[in-house]
């Protein structure tokens, strides 16, 4: 994805077992504040027509 | 080439005579020069009909699954290795078909000879003689070397000789050495992120979704494509860059590990975007990350089948 030019950091994986809560909340907290980090995703989003 | 076409004709009619094969695919004259287009045979006086030059760039994997028939298929290097890659994935048994491997030169480029000759007229005709294709108009004659008009994905091709085959039509021929088949992948990954983006919108700005490089192409023959699906609807199907660009890189993720680079996808675009930019890149990571190239062994299943130990996972949080 990153080849075609979605900014570093906009795409991340990771894997969290349901036992694991205190790494989804880790997880969460690192994902969220590295997306506002880079602002609102303007390329490869659709834009609608808008409609009265 | 000729003597290609009388052993061809001879492997296809001695098959169908001793009833080896139900079918043998190849190929025969297009209604348009440098336009062969693939013919089935089921009877062995109908074998004349087949021919083998620089214009048989149609990967004929392409037509072999979904059949009852026991099928003879005329295979270069690229089918081969597609005719393998179906093997592996259960679409068709290795005893259904057979093999008539040709060693391949490479197939020659229709759209930069008929740029080469734009100027002079429409071509009417296309002959071929010791490596080199003379092409005919009404009021010209130009020869070119073959080696000059080769399609891209031919000129940096690395399996030039069947991998698999039951009969070969000639000897191998020798494969390139000391080719780079990813340079154009290298400068693209140099880019900087927003230059990448703006890459690949320009590369597929020309996109009309008419499918045919999907239809052309021998890994796609899912029942329901995902573009075509309604329920749900996984990808838009205007001709909005977003809905594009999503059909584009999705397609290519489905051939990751599969692609052999035969280039049917971007013989097949009509507007002549360059569509294997995208299965390159994923053609290079598979080559670095496993050391995988598709199609060259029936006993290995592809890495996006496989688990193993070792696989890479740093881009896991």
């Amino acid at each position: 994805m990153e080849h075609i030019g979605i900014e570093p950091g906009r795409l991340q994986f990771s894997w969290i077992s349901s036992a694991e809560a205190t790494k989804f909340v880790d997880v969460a907290r690192i994902v969220t504040d590295a997306i506002r980090a880079l602002g609102p995703n303007t390329h490869f989003a659709k834009k609608l027509p808008k409609v009265a | 080439m000729i003597e290609y076409n009388q052993k061809i004709r001879e492997i296809a009619a001695r098959l169908l005579k001793e009833g080896k094969v139900d079918m043998v695919i190849g190929f025969r004259k297009g209604t348009m020069p440098m336009m062969n287009e693939p013919c089935f045979i089921k009877k062995p006086e109908q074998a004349n009909l087949l021919v083998w030059d620089s214009h048989c760039g149609i990967n004929l994997a392409n037509y072999l699954y979904d059949r009852k028939e026991k099928i003879g298929v005329v295979a270069k290097g690229c089918d081969s290795r597609n005719i393998v890659t179906h093997i592996v994935e259960n679409k068709i048994r290795r005893e259904q078909v057979y093999i008539i491997g040709v060693p391949c030169t490479g197939m020659a480029d229709k759209r930069r000879i008929a740029l080469l000759t734009q100027k002079d007229g429409e071509i009417r005709e296309v002959s071929e003689e010791k490596g080199r294709i003379t092409v005919k108009g009404d009021k010209f004659n130009k020869i070119f070397e073959k080696g000059e008009v080769l399609q891209d994905n031919c000129s940096t091709c690395l399996h030039r000789n069947p991998v698999i085959h039951d009969e070969m039509v000639a000897e191998p021929v020798p494969e390139q050495t000391g080719i780079d088949p990813f340079k154009d992948v290298r400068e693209t990954e140099k880019l900087p992120p927003e230059e990448k983006r703006v890459f690949f919108k320009n590369l597929v700005a020309d996109c009309i979704r008419c499918y045919a490089c999907r239809n052309a192409c021998p890994l796609c023959y899912c029942p329901t494509c995902f573009v075509d699906e309604a329920r749900p609807q996984w990808v838009g199907k205007s001709v909005d860059p977003t809905d594009t660009m999503t059909f584009h890189f999705l397609r290519a993720y489905h051939c990751a590990g599969r692609c052999t680079d035969c280039g049917a996808c971007e013989r097949a675009c009509p507007v002549g975007i360059r569509v294997r930019q995208f299965t390159k890149k994923l053609n290079k990571d598979c080559l670095e990350l496993f050391n995988w190239k598709a199609g060259l062994t029936l006993d290995e299943r592809p890495p996006l089948d496989t688990y193993k130990p070792q696989d890479p996972n740093d881009f896991i949080r």
